[in-house]
């Protein structure tokens, strides 16, 4: 699998993502610049975590119009993957790459702390490390995680199965109906509160995570050996 | 003051404000309630908190200026999915906005 992980001024996650897929999976893995144009011959681009731009303005909002997401928009037109990750979940979402919105914590309190997640659906591309119903012990560390959208859009999301983790044990930054991590409609752009990069090696106390990128690089290969293109099931 | 568009026109600038919609949880907001209440300040029903940005602008014509402000709400200032705008169009004060 060859991937990308997108740099803007104030990321502060790329090099954990980074460190994951090409130190700990042996992948070929490649910084991109939030001034590229091109996302080149990457099968998976990751919007990492951070504060990107400072964050001014609204979390997201002034790296969503940068021009590598304009790449990043046409990878997924295509079919491609896409990850965000934190700061990258909330850059998704302010690029229309995803629904919904992520407001400041219920309690207006930065959390760094480990999250409990339910993983709802292991079919897909981002998922099938895992099974269906099994629990994950992620750390997650934001100020503004708090999943928010209209009760319709949030029917709709449940409806359409695109709700891929759920916060189990703790909701603590409050968000609707327990929303940690979510997925577009047909798919392959993700995004998550929560940090599986910072638990992918047993050194560290925690690799849970490591199942997240290595069926990701799973599904890449399966998809490269049939040619038929990634799909969810 | 006329907001007519002519070669003369005043400069104009907008004050947009930006602020969570009524419904959607507002924790800055309802701390801020809190604390005003802490203050003994009766009769406060609610406080949304928001952002206020001035933006000078090169256009004379208000009603098109208001458009490009809309615009811009929707594309960046704004994130419509939880927040409202409001965008007032106001000349701009002598010796403000213009060298």
């Amino acid at each position: 699998m060859r991937s990308g992980v997108i740099v803007f001024p104030g990321s502060n996650c790329e090099h954990d993502v980074y460190h994951v897929l090409k130190h700990v999976l042996g992948q070929s893995t490649r910084y991109l610049w939030h001034k590229d144009q091109e996302i080149q011959d990457c099968d998976l681009v990751v919007v990492p975590g951070g504060f990107s731009y400072g964050d001014y303005l609204r979390s997201g909002a002034v790296a969503a119009h940068s021009p590598i997401l304009a790449a990043v928009r046409r990878h997924a037109e295509a079919g491609g993957l896409v990850l965000g990750i934190c700061n990258g979940f909330q850059i998704l979402q302010q690029a229309n790459l995803l629904p919904g919105a992520l407001i400041h914590n219920r309690d207006l309190r930065f959390l760094c702390v480990d999250a409990w997640l339910q993983v709802e659906r292991a079919d897909l591309p981002f998922t099938r490390g895992y099974h269906q119903g099994q629990v994950i012990r992620i750390p997650m560390a934001h100020g503004e995680g708090n999943f928010q959208a209209s009760e319709e859009q949030l029917d709709r999301l449940e409806a359409n199965g695109q709700v891929v983790f759920r916060y189990r044990i703790d909701n603590a930054n409050g968000s609707a109906r327990a929303i940690a991590g979510i997925v577009n409609e047909r798919g392959n752009v993700l995004g998550l509160m929560p940090h599986p990069e910072r638990a992918a090696e047993s050194v560290l106390g925690n690799d849970d995570g490591l199942a997240f990128f290595a069926g990701l690089v799973e599904s890449v290969a399966a998809s490269a050996t049939s040619g038929s293109p990634l799909e969810v099931a | 003051m006329s907001l007519s568009p002519s070669s003369d026109a005043a400069a104009l600038e907008a004050v947009v404000t930006v602020y969570p919609r009524p419904g959607i949880l507002d924790p800055q907001g309802k701390a801020i309630s809190q604390a005003l209440e802490r203050l003994d300040f009766d009769g406060v029903t609610a406080v949304r908190a928001g952002k206020v940005f001035t933006i000078g602008l090169e256009e004379r014509d208000p009603e098109a200026a208001r458009q490009a402000v809309v615009r811009m709400c929707e594309t960046l200032l704004a994130n419509t999915v939880v927040e409202d705008y409001e965008v007032t169009i106001r000349a701009v004060v002598s010796g403000e906005g213009e060298s």
